[in-house]
C-alpha cells in the first residue's frame, strides 16, 4: 500500500513536471507545425540559469525561476527570429536537422561552460522535508510540482479559451491564412507563443530539477519523452497533452520501482507500445 | 494503335543503359582514385580510412530510406549496431572467425533489424515516426546494454579475432588488409546500389517519396515497397557494422546510439540526400573534419556538428554533392 | 446480369454536412458516362469515397459482385479501379517517360524488380511510348513534371490511368487546367480507351461531356437527382432548377 502510493505520488508529480514542460511543444507544433526537437534545451538553459542564479549568486529560489524563464525566452528570441522562421513550413526533414543542430549546440555549449556534472537548484527551506497530509507524508517539492502543473493548465485552459490572445491563437492554429486575413497579425502571435513555449520549458525544467537532473545530455535525454507527449496527445490540445503526461509518468515511475535495472528499457518499449497503439494521437486527430 | 512500330524506332533504349554503364564505370574509378590516394597520402591513418569506409557503408545505407524514400529516421544506427555485434558475437562466443562469413552474418543482422525497425517506424507517420525512430534506437541501446554478457554492455565487446581473409590475407599491424578488404566491399556494394535504385523497384521509392497517395492509387503498395526497402538497408548498414567489427576488432555501445544516428544522417544531408555519391562525399568531409578538431580540441565537437547542421539547412540544403551537381547542369544548360 | 461495378446507397457527412446522400449507380462494360453537377454537388467526394481515399458512413462499393468495400485504394485499384487527380498528383522529379513506365511495370507485377531497368524492356518501352503518343507527350518524355506546363501535367495524369489498363476508369474533371486548344488530345485519348472499358467522367465542359457521353448523370448537394441520356438531360426540369439554372448558356451550346 505504502509503496502504491509512493508510485502514485512519484508519478503524478514526474507527470505534471513533464505537462509543464512539453505543453508549450505541443501549442507551438499546433501552431508553427514545427518538429522542434530542441525544445528540452530550452528546459536544460532555464535550469542551469536558476543552478547558477541560486547556487553560484545565493539568489532566492523563486528571483532563481524568475530569472530562468526569463533568460531562457531572451536566449530563444534571436533563435526563433533567426533560424526557426527559417523553418515554418519547410519539409519535416529540413526542421528536424535544424533543431537538432540547435540542440548539439546547446549541449556543446552548455557542456562547455558549466562543465559535464550534474548541476543542483538548492530548494528553499519550505520546499524541503515532508509535508504531513494527515494520512501520509509526501514530499514537498513533488507536492508543488503536481501544483505547478495543476496551475499551468488552468491557466494555460483560461489564456486559451477566454482571452483575445486565445481566440487569435486559436484562429491561427486552425487556418493560418485566414486569421491573417482577418487582421489577425500571425507573426506576433507566432513569436509569442514561441516566447511562452520557451517560458514554460524553462520554468519546468527548474521545477522538475530534482526528478529530470540538470546535466548537458538533458536534451537528449529526454527528447523522445516530450515529443511523444505531444505525438500520443496530440499537436495543440492541453488535455491530450495531460492524459499522455500522467500516462507517461506512470509508466515511467512504475517501471523504475518494479523493475529498476530494465527501467529505460521498459519506458522505451512503452513508448513504442503507446505510438503503435495510437499512431494518430489519443484524440485520432490525422496529422 | 499503329503509332507503336514507330515510336519504338524513335526511341532506341539503348543509349540510356549503355550511359549508365558507363556512369557506374567513372564512379568505381573515382572511388578507387581516391582509395589509392588516401593509402599514399596517410599512410599512418588507415585506421581511420577503414572506419571512414564502413560509415560510408552506414551512411549509403540511411540514404537508400532517407533519401530514397523519403523517411525521416534518427533511429538508424540500430541497423549498423545490429550488424557490428551480430559480427562480434559470432566471433567473440561462437568461434566465428571467417571475416566473409563474418561479414554475411552482420548483414542478416542487420537486415533482421530492418525488418524489425521498419515495421515499428512506419507503423506512424511525421511526427509519431520521428519518435519512433528515436525509441527504437533507445531501445536497442538498452538492450544491449543490458545483454552484457554477450555484449559486454558499457565495456563494449572485445576479443574479437578475424582469420585472414580467404585463408590468405592476415590482418596486418598497420591495417592494410583491412583497408584493402574495405574498399573491395564498398566498390562491390556500391555497383549493387547504384543498379538499385534504377532499377524498377528504385523508380517505385523516388516515387513514394514525392507522392505516397499517387503510388497507391496506381497500384502499389507503400508500406511493404518501404519495408522492403529497409531490409535491405539494413543489409548494407549490417555489412557496414560487420566490416567494423572485423577492422577494429571491437564493437561499441556507441554503435547503437542516438548520436551515431545523428551524426550518419548530419553526414548524409552534408553531402546530399538522395545521390550515393553524396553520402560517400559527406562521410568522408564529416569524419575528416572530426578528426581534425578532435586533434585539435574535442570539447567543441558537438557545437560545430551542430553548427555545421544549421549551416546546411541554411546555405547548402542540396549538400556538397547536389549543389556541385546543380552548378554543373546549370553551366551545361547555359553552354547548350 | 450483376453490373461491371456498383455503388449501392453510399453515405457520407463531413462533421454535420451530407455530402454524399444515398448515392446509388451501376456501370456496364463499355459504358461512357459524365457525372456533372455546380461546385461542391460532391462528385470528387464520390470518387474518394469509392476509391478507397474516403471512409464512407455507410454504402457498398461493388466490383463485377465483389464487395470492395473494405480495400484499401491499392487493392481496389488491382481490381481494376482506376481514377485520376482533380488536382494533379505526379512525381515532381520524375519525367513523363519513368512516370508511364512505372505504372506499366506496376500493372505487370515488376516494379518490385532490383535489378535491370524499364529502358532494358522493350515491351514496356514500346507501351509507354504509345501511349505517350496518343497525349503528344513523347517530345516530353524526359523532361522532369516539374518543368512542363500544367495542361500537359494533365494529360499525363490520363497516361497514367490508361497504363494502369482499368476496368473501370474515373476520370475526375481530367479537361480542367488544359488550354482550350489541346482538349482534343483528351478526346483522343478516350477514343482510343478500349470498347469494354467503362469510363465516369467528371466533366465542366459540357461540349466535351454532350460529345463523350451515352448517359449523363447529375449531382446535386450530394444527392443523384438525374440518370438518363444526353438528350434528355437538358430537358428534365429538376436538373434545369438546379444545374443549369445557372449555366443556361450550356444547354444552347450544345
Ligand atoms: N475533407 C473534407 N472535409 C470537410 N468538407 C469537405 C471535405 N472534402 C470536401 N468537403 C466538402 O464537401 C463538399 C463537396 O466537395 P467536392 O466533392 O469537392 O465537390 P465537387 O467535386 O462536386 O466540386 C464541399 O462543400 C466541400 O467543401
Ligand atoms: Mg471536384
Amino acid at each position: 500500500m505504502q509503496t502504491f502510493f509512493s508510485i502514485g505520488v512519484d508519478a503524478l508529480a514526474y507527470g505534471m513536471i513533464l505537462f509543464v514542460i512539453s505543453i508549450g511543444l505541443s501549442v507551438t507544433m499546433g501552431l508553427m507545425r514545427v518538429v522542434n526537437l530542441a525544445h528540452g534545451a530550452f528546459a536544460m538553459i532555464g535550469g542551469y540559469i536558476a543552478s547558477y542564479a541560486a547556487r553560484d549568486l545565493g539568489l532566492a529560489y523563486g528571483l532563481a525561476v524568475i530569472l530562468a524563464v526569463a533568460g531562457t525566452i531572451i536566449i530563444a528570441i534571436p533563435l526563433e527570429r533567426f533560424l526557426y522562421r527559417r523553418i515554418y513550413g519547410a519539409p519535416e526533414l529540413t526542421q528536424v536537422l535544424m533543431t537538432i543542430g540547435i540542440t548539439f549546440c546547446v549541449i556543446g555549449i552548455a557542456n562547455y561552460v558549466f562543465g559535464p556534472t550534474l548541476k543542483t537548484i538548492p530548494l528553499p527551506p519550505d520546499l524541503q522535508g515532508p509535508v504531513d497530509l494527515g494520512f501520509r507524508t509526501i514530499a514537498a517539492h513533488k507536492l508543488f510540482a503536481i501544483f505547478c502543473g495543476v496551475a499551468v493548465a488552468l491557466g494555460l485552459w483560461y489564456l486559451i479559451e477566454r482571452t483575445s490572445f486565445g481566440v487569435k491563437l486559436r484562429a491561427s492554429v486552425d487556418n493560418t491564412a485566414m486569421a491573417a486575413a482577418l487582421g489577425v497579425r500571425t507573426k506576433i502571435v507566432y513569436a509569442a507563443s514561441f516566447a511562452l513555449a520557451v517560458g514554460l520549458a524553462a520554468f519546468g525544467g527548474v521545477i522538475g530539477a530534482e526528478l529530470l537532473p540538470v546535466e548537458p545530455y538533458y536534451a537528449l535525454r529526454y527528447m523522445v519523452t516530450f515529443l511523444v507527449v505531444v505525438s500520443v496527445g496530440g499537436a495543440g490540445s492541453i488535455p491530450g497533452a495531460l492524459i499522455a503526461c500522467l500516462l507517461l509518468g506512470a509508466i515511467d515511475t512504475t517501471g523504475r520501482y518494479l523493475v529498476p535495472e530494465y527501467g529505460e528499457f521498459f519506458f522505451y518499449l512503452a513508448v513504442i507500445a503507446i505510438v503503435w497503439v495510437f499512431p494518430r494521437g489519443l484524440m485520432g486527430r490525422a496529422k | 494503335m499503329s503509332i507503336t512500330n514507330t515510336s519504338a524506332t524513335i526511341i532506341q533504349p539503348l543509349p540510356a543503359a549503355s550511359s549508365n554503364w558507363l556512369r557506374d564505370l567513372v564512379g568505381i574509378a573515382i572511388i578507387l582514385a581516391a582509395a589509392i590516394v588516401g593509402y599514399f597520402l596517410f599512410p599512418n591513418n588507415l585506421a581511420l580510412l577503414t572506419r571512414m569506409i564502413a560509415i560510408m557503408l552506414f551512411v549509403l545505407s540511411l540514404d537508400l530510406v532517407t533519401g530514397y524514400c523519403g523517411v525521416a529516421t534518427l533511429g538508424h544506427a540500430a541497423l549498423f549496431g545490429a550488424g557490428a555485434y551480430a559480427a562480434g558475437i559470432a566471433a567473440a562466443h561462437f568461434g566465428v572467425t571467417e571475416p566473409i562469413t563474418m561479414i554475411a552474418i552482420g548483414a542478416v543482422g542487420g537486415a533482421v533489424a530492418g525488418l524489425v525497425s521498419g515495421v515499428v517506424i512506419l507503423r506512424g507517420h511525421g511526427l509519431a515516426q520521428l519518435v519512433l525512430s528515436i525509441a527504437i534506437i533507445h531501445l536497442f541501446h538498452e538492450a544491449a546494454n543490458k545483454a552484457s554478457n554477450y555484449t559486454g554492455g558499457s565495456d563494449g565487446l572485445a576479443g574479437i579475432t578475424p582469420d585472414p581473409i580467404l585463408g590468405l590475407f592476415e590482418f596486418d599491424l598497420w591495417g592494410r588488409t583491412a583497408y584493402v578488404f574495405g574498399i573491395v566491399l564498398l566498390i562491390v556494394i556500391f555497383v549493387l546500389l547504384r543498379i538499385l535504385v534504377r532499377s524498377p523497384f528504385g523508380l517505385l521509392c523516388r516515387g513514394i517519396r514525392q507522392d505516397p497517395v499517387r503510388v497507391s492509387a496506381m497500384g502499389a503498395s507503400v508500406k511493404r515497397t518501404l519495408i522492403k526497402m529497409y531490409v535491405i538497408s539494413g543489409v548494407v548498414a549490417g555489412i557496414g557494422g560487420a566490416f567494423n567489427a572485423v577492422s577494429t576488432q571491437v564493437v561499441g555501445l556507441d554503435s547503437l546510439s542516438f548520436t551515431n544516428s545523428a551524426e550518419a544522417l548530419v553526414m548524409l544531408v552534408l553531402g546530399g540526400v538522395g545521390t550515393l555519391f553524396g553520402a560517400l562525399i559527406g562521410t568522408i568531409v564529416f569524419i575528416g573534419v572530426e578528426d581534425f578538431v578532435s586533434a585539435a580540441n574535442p570539447f567543441h565537437w558537438l557545437t560545430i556538428v551542430g553548427a555545421l547542421l544549421i549551416a546546411v539547412v541554411l546555405f547548402a540544403p542540396k549538400g556538397l554533392y547536389g549543389t556541385a551537381a546543380a552548378l554543373v547542369e546549370r553551366y551545361r544548360k547555359g553552354g547548350k | 446480369m450483376t453490373a461491371l461495378f456498383q455503388v449501392d446507397r453510399l453515405k457520407k457527412s463531413f462533421g454535420g454536412l451530407d455530402v454524399t446522400r444515398d448515392v446509388s449507380l451501376s456501370l456496364q462494360k463499355g459504358d461512357r458516362v459524365a457525372l456533372i453537377g455546380p461546385n461542391g454537388a460532391g462528385k470528387t467526394t464520390f470518387v474518394n469515397l469509392v476509391t478507397g481515399h474516403l471512409r464512407p458512413n455507410s454504402g457498398k462499393v461493388l466490383m463485377d459482385g465483389e464487395d470492395i468495400s473494405t480495400f484499401n485504394p491499392m487493392l481496389r485499384v488491382r481490381a481494376g479501379l482506376v481514377r485520376s487527380f482533380q488536382v494533379t498528383r505526379l512525381f515532381a522529379d520524375m519525367t513523363p517517360e519513368q512516370h508511364v513506365a512505372l505504372a506499366i511495370l506496376q500493372r505487370e507485377g515488376k516494379s518490385g524488380r532490383v535489378a535491370g531497368t524499364f529502358q532494358a524492356m522493350p515491351d514496356v518501352m514500346r507501351e509507354t511510348y504509345a501511349i505517350l503518343e496518343t497525349l503528344n507527350l513523347v517530345g516530353l518524355a524526359r523532361t522532369p513534371v516539374s518543368e512542363i506546363a500544367y495542361g500537359q501535367q494533365r494529360l499525363l495524369e490520363i497516361a497514367l490511368a490508361m497504363a494502369l489498363r482499368p476496368k473501370v476508369l474515373l476520370l475526375d474533371e481530367p479537361a480542367a487546367g488544359v488550354p482550350h486548344s489541346d482538349t482534343f488530345l483528351i478526346e483522343n485519348a478516350l477514343a482510343q480507351l478500349p470498347d469494354d472499358l467503362a469510363v465516369l467522367m467528371i466533366e465542366h465542359d459540357m461540349d466535351l461531356v454532350f460529345r463523350f457521353a451515352r448517359r449523363v448523370i447529375v449531382l446535386a448537394a450530394g444527392e443523384i437527382i438525374f440518370d438518363g441520356s444526353p438528350r434528355e438531360v437538358t430537358e428534365d426540369a429538376r436538373v434545369r432548377e438546379a444545374y443549369l439554372g445557372s449555366y443556361g448558356h450550356a444547354s444552347s451550346a450544345a
